[in-house]
């Protein structure tokens, strides 16, 4: 017999927004009545990858053929028609109306064309949430008075009542018990068993060696490894793959002896509730600390409760040895910190506005006396801060959201250069920045150090934090597991240490 | 000087060259392209009052007239569009000039004069800024629905002080600022005032950090509390501001009447915010232009000026002024998409 077409097959999608690459040609075989699980970082292109599938975005390049035909998804619509629904991890449900209002929403069963035969919708609801194993769910219940599991299961239902032979579940693990995981994954296989194709997304690595099939991993909008046997590839190959390096990367050169100056960054004891538990640690001028651990190791949480973005349940924050008014960013501000946000466009560039006005945002008082702005300062200051950082264009009046990633990450450290800032605490400095102009912002970073900077790190690519930072603390489930010089660390040690106690390793 | 607009998309950090928007369009940038469709309108309606009523619409007196019926929205508008551009909304301007104008026309405030009477008016303005900024920036209240609630009680305040009764100003200082005696060089004084407003709320938004604050904030809020801006305190000040025109908008609507109503600024808010959109600032915040606001009154205040003289109904009018209003959106909307 002649193998069977795969049912689906996307080959070399591309897709790019201002500024990044998202997708870089991106290949996906899935088979009928597989569990097909799609592993990367944030930032690695799932999203995107997922949103091309459902027919939300259109890709620049690359074909979808669909059951052995090329085919277009021009729109949500088309992609329910071919029988592709999507779960997503934000499900899209409306509160105020019933659970089978919601399951028929744009297909109602109807009478005379219009009107809603209300009680077939629900017999018909009824049906499908008991093969969903849930029959104690009422119908006519508000979608709004149901748990966030109940809720999954009704987005289920919804995928369900259309002749389905591709469900996509973006994390659908994530808001659920344990023993209602244990329900999901029984509904995975119960579909599987009729011959439907999941495509499922999880960071939770033991789910994808429960269910899954095969593993396609993304990295960077490209598929580092496709269609990978989910149940013997071993978990540290899965998790190279998406933490490590497809490129080798020249690092700067640390330099040779650690700095001795009293540390300008001491944070003692600083602690927020289920996010991590009390940290100590200490940056001096000139050195670069890196925090390295997987998703949900509390990075982000830690790096933003320091900045006052977040309230600290307990400790404290010591800059330069005063300590800093907890949960304020401006005192954090105003004593010499400065945030590279992880989230770059939602949490630190002002879209609309040029790279000079993005630059000097946070040291205008540099600038102006009285509130009023000397503008050719302001650009001349602006000029000179992304000049020393080679910012391309060399042109600040260009709008910021015109520059590609890595230059756009390069505007918001040129900002805190120009604010004259102590401490840089950088998230995840190289997300959404292309491969290939990692190794000038590395260079620029440590620069900075150089010049007596302190630089509190955090990557969820241990290289980059093994190749850039001079000390490393490893994170895991929020708490700091072991602490080292990068220099006696390598790869495997932190990966060992980050999934040491986790299930499958 | 060669302007590189065209960026690399994706891909690599090396400048490709892309095609980028023509040039002319560059040189002239957006903001004044608006500037320039919008004063083509008004030209076109200045040709359009001219054709229609030849002697009275071009007469001196009715220029003038225009202008002064434009100073008090003109002013109100000055506040909204920094409002707007903060990312907020300002339904309580026309309630708040209303209370204002009866507030300071009471026979109790007139026993003090000219200062009296302005300093009323601006005290209560600021006033009730203050408590929309109060409710806004630290009750964590809705823009839409605190000043909603500010529109009701001001009216309803505005009604319990007069009684529904007229207010007529007995301090002739006040009254001589709408009479022709004292216009400059044929330019009355409320107009001066709506001038002067004008060009300082431009040069705020424009050439001040506090400027810059506001559109900040209206871009991006969180990424402005990120890079150390106080996004709080910021929007109380928006508030605050858009309270002292409105007091300084009902002192010439005062001294325009002669008299304080209960019923003064019916409807304001909304020619503001349509004035602000037309205008090209952006109803989502982060991009606002003075200028636009100023030109969008005047076409609003000549419409009704040559429908007026052509004894055209009010119904006419209000079509023609929604008409322009999606006319201007949409071909903003043509503009943006090809930058």
């Amino acid at each position: 017999m002649a193998p069977e077409p795969p049912l689906l097959s996307m080959s070399g999608i591309t897709k790019s927004f201002p500024g990044v690459r998202a997708l870089d040609g991106v290949d996906l075989d899935v088979q009928a009545g597989e569990v097909h699980c799609l592993l990367g970082q944030n930032g690695a292109g799932k999203s995107t990858l997922i949103k091309v599938l459902a027919g939300a975005h259109q890709p620049d390049t690359g074909t979808i053929r669909w059951r052995g035909e090329d085919v277009t998804l021009r729109s949500p619509m088309a992609a329910m028609r071919l029988g592709i629904a999507t779960i997503y991890q934000e499900l899209d449900l409306v509160e105020h109306l019933s659970v089978a209002e919601n399951v028929h929403l744009g297909h109602e069963p109807t009478a005379a064309g219009f009107v809603v035969r209300g009680r077939a919708a629900k017999a018909s609801t009824a049906a499908l949430l008991k093969r969903l194993g849930h029959p104690e769910v009422d119908p006519g219940r508000l979608v709004g008075d149901l748990s966030a599991a109940q809720q999954q299961i009704v987005s289920m239902a919804r995928a369900l009542s259309h002749d389905v032979r591709l469900i996509v579940m973006d994390e659908p693990s994530a808001a659920l018990d344990p023993d209602e995981v244990d329900n999901l994954f029984r509904i995975v296989a119960d579909l599987t068993a009729d011959g439907v194709a999941v495509v499922y997304i999880s960071h939770r690595l033991e789910e994808i060696r429960r269910i899954g099939d095969r593993v396609t991993v993304l990295k960077d909008g490209r598929a580092v490894a496709g269609g990978l046997p989910a149940e013997s590839t071993p978990t540290r190959e899965v998790v190279a793959l998406m933490t490590g390096r497809n490129v080798e990367y020249v690092f700067p050169e640390r330099p040779a002896a650690p700095p001795a100056a009293e540390p300008v960054l001491r944070v003692e004891g600083l602690s927020r509730d289920g996010e991590f538990a009390p940290l100590d640690l200490e940056v001096r001028p000139g050195e670069i600390v890196g925090l390295a651990g997987l998703v949900g190791s509390g990075r982000s949480e830690i790096l933003e409760t320091v900045y006052g973005a977040r309230k600290a349940k307990t400790g404290r924050v010591l800059v330069g040895g005063r300590p800093l008014r907890s949960g304020s960013v401006r005192a954090a501000v105003r004593a010499g910190l400065g945030l590279a946000p992880e989230e770059r466009k939602a949490q630190a560039l002002l879209m609309l506005e040029s790279v000079t006005r993005n630059v000097s945002v946070s040291a205008m008082s540099r600038f102006s006396r009285g509130g009023w702005i000397d503008r050719g300062a302001e650009l001349g200051a602006a000029r000179e801060a992304t000049r020393e950082l080679s910012l391309r264009p060399d042109n600040p009046a260009v709008p910021v959201r015109t520059l590609s990633g890595g230059n756009q990450q390069k505007a918001v450290l040129a900002r805190w250069l120009l604010r004259g800032c102590r401490v840089l605490l950088l998230d995840e400095p190289t997300r959404g920045v292309d491969v290939g102009a990692r190794a000038e912002l590395y260079a620029v970073i440590r620069r900075l150090a150089d010049e007596g900077l302190a630089v509190l790190l955090v990557s969820s690519e241990v290289p980059e934090v093994l190749g850039l930072a001079d000390r490393v603390l490893v994170l895991r489930e929020g708490r700091v597991v072991h602490e080292a010089p990068a220099r006696e660390l390598d790869e495997h040690r932190v990966l060992d240490l980050v999934m040491e106690g986790s299930p499958a390793s | 000087m060669t302007q590189h607009v065209s960026p690399p998309r994706g891909g690599t950090d090396k400048a490709a060259p892309v095609e980028g928007p023509p040039a002319w369009r560059v040189r002239l940038g957006r903001a004044d392209v608006r500037t320039l469709t919008l004063l083509g309108v008004l030209a076109v309606l200045v040709l359009i009052g001219g054709i229609t009523q030849p002697d009275s619409f071009l007469d001196t007196r009715n220029l003038q007239l225009v202008l002064t019926q434009a100073s008090v929205i003109g002013v109100v508008t000055v506040g909204m569009t920094f409002v707007i551009v903060s990312g907020g909304i300002d339904l309580s301007v026309g309630a708040i000039v209303a209370l204002s104008s009866v507030w300071a026309t009471t026979v109790a405030t007139q026993e003090f004069g000219f200062a009296g009477i302005l300093f009323t008016a601006i005290v209560v303005g600021v006033g009730c800024g203050l408590v929309n900024g109060v409710l806004i920036a630290f009750g964590q209240m809705v823009p839409f629905i605190a000043t909603l609630a500010m529109l009701a009680s001001a009216r309803g305040l505005a009604l319990q002080i007069t009684d529904g009764r007229t207010q007529v100003v007995t301090v002739p200082d006040v009254l001589k600022l709408a009479e022709r005696d004292w216009y400059v060089l044929g330019i009355p004084p409320l107009v001066m005032v709506f001038a002067a407003v004008t060009i300082v709320g431009w040069l705020v938004l424009n050439r001040t950090t506090f400027g810059r604050r506001t559109v900040a904030v209206g871009g991006n809020a969180e990424a402005a509390r990120l890079a150390g801006i106080d996004v709080r305190r910021q929007r109380l000040y928006l508030y605050l501001l858009s309270g002292l025109c409105c007091g300084i908008a009902a002192f010439l609507l005062v001294a325009l009447a002669g008299s304080g109503q209960n019923t003064n600024g019916n409807l304001y808010e909304l020619d503001a915010i349509a004035a602000a959109i037309i205008g090209g600032t952006l109803l989502t915040g982060g991009r606002g232009h003075i200028l636009g606001s100023v030109l969008g009154v005047l076409i609003f205040t000549t419409i009704t000026n040559i429908f007026a003289l052509n004894n055209l109904q009010t119904d006419v009018q209000q079509i023609a002024k929604g008409a322009i209003i999606v006319a201007a959106v949409l071909v903003q909307r043509r503009t943006a998409s090809t930058h």
